[in-house]
């Protein structure tokens, strides 16, 4: 049996893929947004292909960012590492307090309009959840577990892998999820240095005065952080609970 | 056996190992015992260098325990912790697997050393196995903890008060589980309590322990008549001296000829057993039996008195 919050988003998922293949249905619905003659759905570009884009820029910026912040938590986890704590703590705050939008004027320069800019705004933006969230699932595993997995004898990069990732897992995806909905909304910026993003449609429907195109811009994305988020929560319970949390 | 030689561990300022020497002998159950905060914890640990002493050596059967790299150290040396230490996010059968995982066995050899040792343990493999730790209940947790530090078959099992968590009943049967387990494997253990029950039940020799320093190092009968300090005296309690001494022995040492009336007790039972008997039915004598049933003669309440009775 499907419970009914399961229910609600797998309807969700089917009500976006029909507007993204289909769009022209939903034309009734969003032409009392818009004027007379002007058109309701997005025009300039097919809305599929952009989502897609969209969904790219954040998974290439989310990857990175989680390989960078996982393997700093590592590093000044580690008791080799601990001096460096400090120091990349305030690193990837930087990174956090930065706007993504000072971030984008100062990169166009260097790398030019398109994808790099905004690639890199959403990787500096996504990096502190994921690096706060490991270090904390790394620094606060239970004492007598690490005591045990330390007197069966395993070696430190064995203690690593097969008890201390497993075991701050679900913290860490939590993260991850932060990041990849902050990212998700953050990323529709990056249309104005031309990143092919969702973007697109809200910054059309601002220029041509058309609610339509920013409201359908803006559900789509929200949908979309709505359903991941969620899909990654799931994943983090599942893992949870495994482990009777 | 384990030589430990002159075994110190300094924190800063304050010593919390003083100069520790004790030769423990193969195939025994050595317990140390002493107050919150006198070092048992420290002591055992360096053994299996999870603590490195300030000075002293460590030796097991001859060879330095720093001969080797620590993390092969310890996967020869069973390691049992109170509140078990399990692998959460393992199955109870993937626990008992660490030490022979790391160690390279083949499936074959760790599916069946896994399933002889539930067995041993009371576990059905093919019910339990599967399960993750929190399925289990605390007395059933300690047994795979215990399980889990046998299973690369060391020869010498250390266990810092692995039985603390658990109720009365579940733990006088795990400490009986485990003296069996003992005989099976011939295992050398070491366990840390504060526990002076425990200490009596399972101890081939005790070490007390206070400040940081084995204030004395003997056999319980040793401990009961000649304590070494006022300490030691006031740790096993004085009102208990002669129970404990009684709980020492079985009734075959205290047979007497002649005969007894009424229900009769085993020669396998300890003295303190018979002591109990003989009150509660407000005999004289029992009779005793021997293994195979037959009467072998009686135990009376006089000559208990006199095997309790400390020295005048
Ligand atoms: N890593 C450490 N750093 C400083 N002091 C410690 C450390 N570990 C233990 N101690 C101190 O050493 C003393 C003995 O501890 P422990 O061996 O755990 O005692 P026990 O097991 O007998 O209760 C305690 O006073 C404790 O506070
Ligand atoms: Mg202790």
């Amino acid at each position: 049996m499907l419970r009914l919050p399961t229910l609600f988003r797998l309807l969700a998922f089917a009500v976006l893929i029909a507007f993204l293949v289909q769009p022209q249905w939903f034309e009734p619905l969003l032409r009392p947004l818009v004027q007379e003659n002007a058109p309701a759905i997005y025009n300039q570009g097919s809305l599929l292909q952009l989502t897609l884009l969209h969904l790219r820029t954040v998974a290439i910026a989310t990857a990175g960012a989680t390989v960078v912040a996982l393997a700093l938590a590592i590093l000044v986890t580690r008791r080799s590492g601990a001096e460096f704590l400090p120091l990349s703590r305030s690193l990837v705050n930087i990174g956090q307090t930065f706007p993504p939008v000072a971030v984008l004027a100062l990169a166009v320069p260097i790398f030019g309009f398109g994808e790099k800019p905004t690639l890199i705004a959403l990787f500096l933006y996504g990096l502190l959840p994921i690096f706060e969230n490991a270090l904390t699932g790394l620094t606060t595993l239970p004492p007598s577990i690490m005591e045990a997995a330390r007197g069966t004898g395993m070696t430190g990069r064995q203690r690593l892998m097969k008890i201390e990732l497993p075991l701050a897992m679900p913290v860490i995806l939590a993260g991850i999820r932060l990041s990849v909905v902050i990212s998700l909304a953050t990323a529709t910026i990056g249309s104005t240095v031309a990143a092919r993003t969702l973007g697109e449609v809200i910054i059309a429907g601002l220029q041509s005065n058309n609610l339509a195109f920013v409201v359908q811009g803006g559900l789509i994305v929200a949908v979309l952080a709505v359903l991941i988020h969620d899909a990654l929560q799931a994943a983090e319970r599942s893992l949870g609970s495994r482990m009777g949390r | 056996m384990i030589e430990i030689e002159g075994i110190s561990k300094r924190y800063g300022e304050t010593t919390v190992v003083r100069d520790v020497s004790l030769t423990i002998a193969p195939r025994t159950v050595t317990v140390i015992v002493g107050t919150s905060g006198s070092g048992k914890t420290t002591l055992l640990r360096i053994i299996n260098r999870l603590v490195e002493p300030t000075s002293g050596t460590i030796k097991l059967d001859g060879e330095d325990n720093r001969s080797l790299p620590d993390y092969e150290l310890r996967r020869r040396i069973g390691y049992a912790i109170q509140g078990h230490g399990l692998f959460p996010h393992r199955t109870v059968a993937q626990n008992i697997a660490t030490v022979p995982t790391l160690l390279g066995w083949d499936r074959a050899r760790i599916e069946a050393k896994v399933n002889e040792l539930l067995t041993l343990f009371q576990l059905d493999p093919v019910a339990f196995g599967p399960r993750y730790p929190h399925e289990l209940s605390g007395g059933q947790q300690q047994r795979v903890g215990v399980a889990r530090a046998l299973a690369a078959e060391p020869k010498v099992l250390l266990m810092d008060e692995p039985f603390g968590a658990l109720d009365p009943i579940i733990r006088a049967k795990a400490q009986d589980d485990l003296l069996a387990i003992q005989k099976h494997f011939e295992t050398t253990i070491v366990l840390v309590t504060h526990d002076m029950e425990e200490a009596f039940h399972l101890a081939d020799r005790i070490a007390v322990m206070d400040k940081g320093e084995v204030v004395q190092y003997a056999t319980p009968a040793e401990m009961l008549v000649k304590p070494a300090t006022v300490f030691v005296e006031s740790l096993i309690g004085a009102g208990e001296r002669p129970f404990r001494l009684l709980a020492i022995d079985t009734v075959a040492d205290a047979v007497e000829p002649g005969v007894a009336e009424g229900e009769a007790i085993a020669s396998s039972a300890s003295q303190r057993e018979a002591l109990s008997m003989l009150l509660w039915s407000g005999r004289k004598a029992l009779p005793v039996v021997g293994p195979d049933g037959a009467v072998i003669g009686k135990v009376s309440l006089d000559g208990l008195a006199q095997r309790a009775a400390g020295p005048t």
